[in-house]
C-alpha cells in the first residue's frame, strides 16, 4: 500500500512539475515581455513609465538572464504566493482571481458528484434489466450524451429556457448575491443555481460511465458466486447490491483521475456560454489580451488543482478496492 | 480471446466461428474457413446495423467535403447588408406540380428597436432549379464548373434564396456550412493522422522495447492525461501571431489539437504490442531467423492495423469537438476561414439566439457526424478482432 501510495505522488509530483514548465511556456510564448506589455498598456492608458522604473522592472523579473533562470525566479515568486500583476485590471492576478478558483474546483467536483450520484443507480438497473425499455432509453441517452459537446447543450438549453420558459438560466447567484459577501444565504443560493451548470458538465461523463458500470456489472452478473448467493436464498437486491456491484465499481472508481481533468476543461467553455463566475471568463479574457501572467497562473492553479483531485481520488480507490491496498503483502 | 492471423491450424481458427452458428450450412463453412482476415471483419461489421449507418452518414459528410462548392449555392464571403440576419426560407415543393420555390419577402427596418424585420410573401414565388448555374468554382480544385445543387438561376437579382437563413453579415448559413463542413472534417482528418503517427510510434517503442522506454512513456501519457486539456489548448493557441496566414493557423491548430490525442492511441497500440510479443507465432518467427524489422512488419502490424483503424475512429470526434470549441471561444480558426466552430461564435450568447435561433443550425451537423464516426467506429472495434466473440 505504501508503495502504492509513493507511486502516485511521485508522479503528482511530476505532473504539478510539469505543468509549471507549461504554465511557463504559455506566460513565454507570446512575442515581447511582460515589460513590453506593461510599458503598452501604460501609455495606452496615458500613464508614463521611467526608463529607471523599467530597469528594475526588468532586474525584479530577471528578464534579462536566460530562460532558466526566468523560470527558477517565476517558481520562487509563486511558491511565495506572488503570481504578478493583471494588467488590465492594475491588480496583484490572486486579488483578480479571487473566489473565481474556488467556485470553478466547487463547479467541477459538484459535476462530479452528480455524473456519480446518477451514473451508478442507472448503470446498475441497465445491467440487471438488460433489453428492457429503460435500458434502451438509458442507451439512448448515453450515446447524445457522448456526442453532444458540453457547450452546445449549455446553448441549447439556454435556448430553451429563454424560449419556453422566457427566463435566462445562466448564472451561479441571483443579483441580490453576486457581489455581497459569503453568508449562509449566498451558500444557499449558490446551491440553487448549481443544479443546471452540473448536470451540463456531468452528461458526458455520466453517458461514459453508465456504459462502463452496464457492461461489468453485466460481465459479473453470470459469475457463479452470483448464482451460489441467489441459491442461498439471498434476496435479489442484497445478492446485486452486495456482490457483483462492489467489485464492477473499481473501474469506475479509477476513472475518476480522468474524469477530473475533463471536467474542469469543460466547466471553462461551459462558464463561458453559462455566464459562471469561474475562472474560465476571466481566462479567455486574459488570452484575448495577452495578459499572460494571469493566463499563466490561471492555467498553473487549475492544473495543480486538478492534480490535487485526482491524487485524493486515488486514496479513495485506495479504501474502496482491498486489492490495492494488499499489494505486495503476499 | 486475441487469435494472430497467421496462426498454423486454420482449423482451430474457424471452429468457434463455426460452431456459435450450429445451422450454418456446409458450403458457407467453407467460405469462412478461406475468408481472409478482412473478408471476416467486413462480415462482422455487416452485421452491425447501427455502424452501417454511421458509416453511410460519415461518406456523406466526406461528400460534402468533396464538393462542397457543388453543394453550396453561395460563395461563403459573399454578404449583403440588406439581408442580415433572415430567416430561413423553407422549400415548397408542389405548385399545381413538381415545382420546388421558395417565398419572397419584403425587409424594412423596425422604427423602434432599428432591427431588419422581414416578412415572407407567398404572392412572389421564387423557382429554385436544381444544377442551376450560379458562382464559378473548380471541382476538387481542378475542373473549372460553374452547376450547383440548387440555385435560383436567371431571377432578378433581388430573388435570392437562403435555405437556411442568414449571419449578421447577410451571408448564406447553408453555403457557409458546406465550407464549414469542410474545414472541421480535414482538421479533423488530419489531427488524427498526426495524431497516429505520434500514437504509434511512441507506443510501438513502448510496447516493444520495454524497459525504461516504457516507463518514460508511459508516465509522460498519464502526466498528459492529468492536465485539464482546454486551458491548455486556449493558452498555445492564443499565442499564434496575430498575423499569420489563414493556412498557418489552421495547420497550427491542427498540431496543438493533435498533441493530445495520441496519448489514447499510444495506449492501444503498446497494449496490442504487449498481447502479440508473447504469442507463438512471433517466437516461431523469432526461431526461423527473422529480424526484428521483419517481425514487426510483416507479422505484427498487419494483425494489429484492424483495432488500430478502430482507434483512430474513435479518436476523431474528440478532434472535431476540440477545433469546435477552440474556434467556437475565438482562439481557434479565425475568419475569413469557415468552420463549425467559427459559425457558433455567432450563437454565442442568448440575446443573439433568442432573436435568431437558425444560428445554432451548425450545432446539427456536429452531432450527427459525432454520433456517425461513435457508431462506425463500435461496429469497426467489435469488427477488428473478427475470431473473437
Amino acid at each position: 500500500m505504501l508503495a502504492y501510495l509513493a507511486r502516485r505522488l511521485a508522479l503528482a509530483v511530476l505532473t504539478i512539475w510539469a505543468i509549471t514548465v507549461l504554465s511557463f511556456v504559455i506566460i513565454k510564448l507570446p512575442p515581447g515581455d511582460y515589460i513590453t506589455s506593461y510599458i503598452a498598456q501604460m501609455s495606452a492608458s496615458g500613464g508614463f513609465v521611467s526608463e529607471a522604473e523599467v530597469q528594475a522592472l526588468r532586474r525584479e523579473y530577471g528578464l534579462d538572464q536566460p530562460g532558466y533562470v526566468q523560470y527558477l525566479r517565476w517558481m520562487t515568486m509563486v511558491l511565495h504566493g506572488r503570481f504578478g500583476v493583471a494588467l488590465e485590471w492594475k491588480r496583484p492576478v490572486s486579488e483578480v482571481i479571487g473566489d473565481r478558483l474556488w467556485l470553478t474546483m466547487v463547479v467541477s467536483v459538484a459535476a462530479i458528484v452528480v455524473t456519480w450520484a446518477l451514473a451508478m443507480p442507472i448503470g446498475i438497473y441497465s445491467a440487471v434489466r438488460q433489453y428492457s425499455t429503460g435500458d434502451y432509453v438509458a442507451t439512448f441517452v448515453g450515446f447524445i450524451g457522448l456526442a453532444v459537446p458540453s457547450f452546445m447543450l449549455a446553448l441549447i438549453l439556454l435556448y430553451l429556457g429563454f424560449k419556453y420558459f422566457n427566463a435566462s438560466i445562466g448564472g451561479l447567484f441571483s443579483d441580490r448575491y453576486a457581489e455581497a459577501p459569503w453568508t449562509l444565504a449566498k451558500v444557499w443560493d449558490l446551491a440553487r443555481h448549481l443544479p443546471l451548470p452540473t448536470l451540463i458538465l456531468g452528461f458526458a461523463g455520466t453517458a461514459q460511465l453508465v456504459r462502463i458500470m452496464r457492461a461489468n456489472l453485466l460481465d459479473e452478473l453470470g459469475k457463479p458466486y452470483v448464482v451460489t448467493a441467489r441459491a442461498r436464498g439471498l434476496s435479489e437486491w442484497r445478492v446485486i447490491l452486495k456482490y457483483p456491484v462492489r467489485v464492477a465499481l473499481n473501474p469506475f472508481a479509477s476513472t475518476i483521475g480522468y474524469l477530473l481533468p475533463y471536467i474542469v476543461s469543460g466547466s471553462i467553455i461551459v462558464s463561458l456560454v453559462l455566464g459562471l463566475p469561474t475562472v474560465g471568463p476571466l481566462l479567455l479574457r486574459a488570452l484575448i489580451a495577452q495578459d499572460m501572467f494571469l493566463a499563466g497562473t490561471i492555467v498553473l492553479l487549475l492544473g495543480v488543482l486538478t492534480v490535487v483531485g485526482t491524487f485524493l481520488s486515488d486514496l479513495l480507490l485506495l479504501w474502496i478496492d482491498p486489492r490495492i491496498r494488499l499489494e505486495g503483502k503476499q | 480471446m486475441d487469435r494472430p492471423p497467421h496462426s498454423p491450424g486454420g482449423q482451430a481458427i474457424v471452429e468457434p466461428v463455426a460452431s456459435s452458428h450450429p445451422a450454418i450450412p456446409e458450403e458457407a463453412e467453407e467460405r469462412i474457413s478461406v475468408a481472409t482476415q478482412w473478408q471476416l471483419m467486413w462480415w462482422r461489421f455487416r452485421r452491425h446495423k447501427l455502424a452501417m449507418v454511421g458509416s453511410v452518414v460519415v461518406l456523406l459528410f466526406y461528400g460534402v467535403v468533396l464538393f462542397a462548392d457543388f453543394f453550396a449555392y453561395a460563395a461563403p464571403t459573399a454578404s449583403e447588408a440588406q439581408r442580415s440576419l433572415l430567416p430561413p426560407q423553407p422549400l415548397h415543393w408542389l405548385d399545381g406540380g413538381f415545382r420546388p420555390h421558395v417565398y419572397g419577402f419584403s425587409g424594412r427596418r423596425d422604427p423602434v428597436t432599428l432591427k431588419r424585420v422581414y416578412t415572407p410573401d407567398p404572392a412572389k414565388k421564387i423557382p429554385v432549379r436544381f444544377f442551376a448555374r450560379g458562382f464559378e468554382y473548380r471541382l476538387l480544385g481542378l475542373i473549372p464548373a460553374d452547376r450547383h445543387l440548387v440555385g435560383v438561376e436567371g431571377a432578378a437579382a433581388e430573388e435570392t434564396l437562403f435555405l437556411l437563413g442568414t449571419d449578421e453579415q447577410g451571408r448564406d448559413l447553408w453555403s457557409r456550412l458546406m465550407y464549414g463542413t469542410r474545414t472541421s472534417l480535414t482538421i479533423g482528418l488530419l489531427g488524427v493522422t498526426i495524431s497516429l503517427v505520434l500514437g504509434v510510434l511512441l507506443g510501438g517503442v513502448s510496447g516493444f522495447c520495454g524497459g525504461g522506454f516504457d516507463t518514460v512513456i508511459q508516465r509522460v501519457i498519464e502526466i498528459l492525461r492529468s492536465i485539464p486539456t482546454i486551458p491548455l489548448w486556449l493558452g498555445l493557441a492564443a499565442a499564434l501571431p496575430s498575423s499569420w496566414t489563414v493556412g498557418q493557423v489552421y495547420f497550427a491548430i491542427t498540431l496543438i489539437i493533435s498533441l493530445i490525442g495520441w496519448t489514447e492511441l499510444a495506449r492501444v497500440v503498446r497494449g496490442r504490442f504487449l498481447s502479440l510479443r508473447e504469442e507463438e507465432f512471433v517466437m516461431a518467427a523469432e526461431l526461423a531467423g527473422s529480424s526484428q524489422a521483419r517481425i514487426i512488419l510483416t507479422h505484427l502490424v498487419p494483425s494489429f492495423s484492424s483495432h488500430i483503424i478502430a482507434a483512430t475512429t474513435l479518436a476523431l470526434p474528440a478532434m472535431i469537438i476540440s477545433e469546435t470549441s477552440l474556434s467556437f471561444l475565438g482562439l481557434g480558426l479565425r475568419p475569413p476561414a469557415v468552420s463549425w466552430g467559427v459559425l457558433l461564435q455567432q450563437a454565442q450568447n442568448v440575446q443573439a439566439l433568442a432573436i435568431s435561433p437558425w444560428l445554432l443550425t451548425p450545432a446539427i451537423p456536429v452531432i450527427v457526424v459525432i454520433l456517425a464516426f461513435n457508431f462506425m467506429g463500435d461496429g469497426l472495434r467489435d469488427a477488428a478482432d473478427p475470431y473473437g466473440h
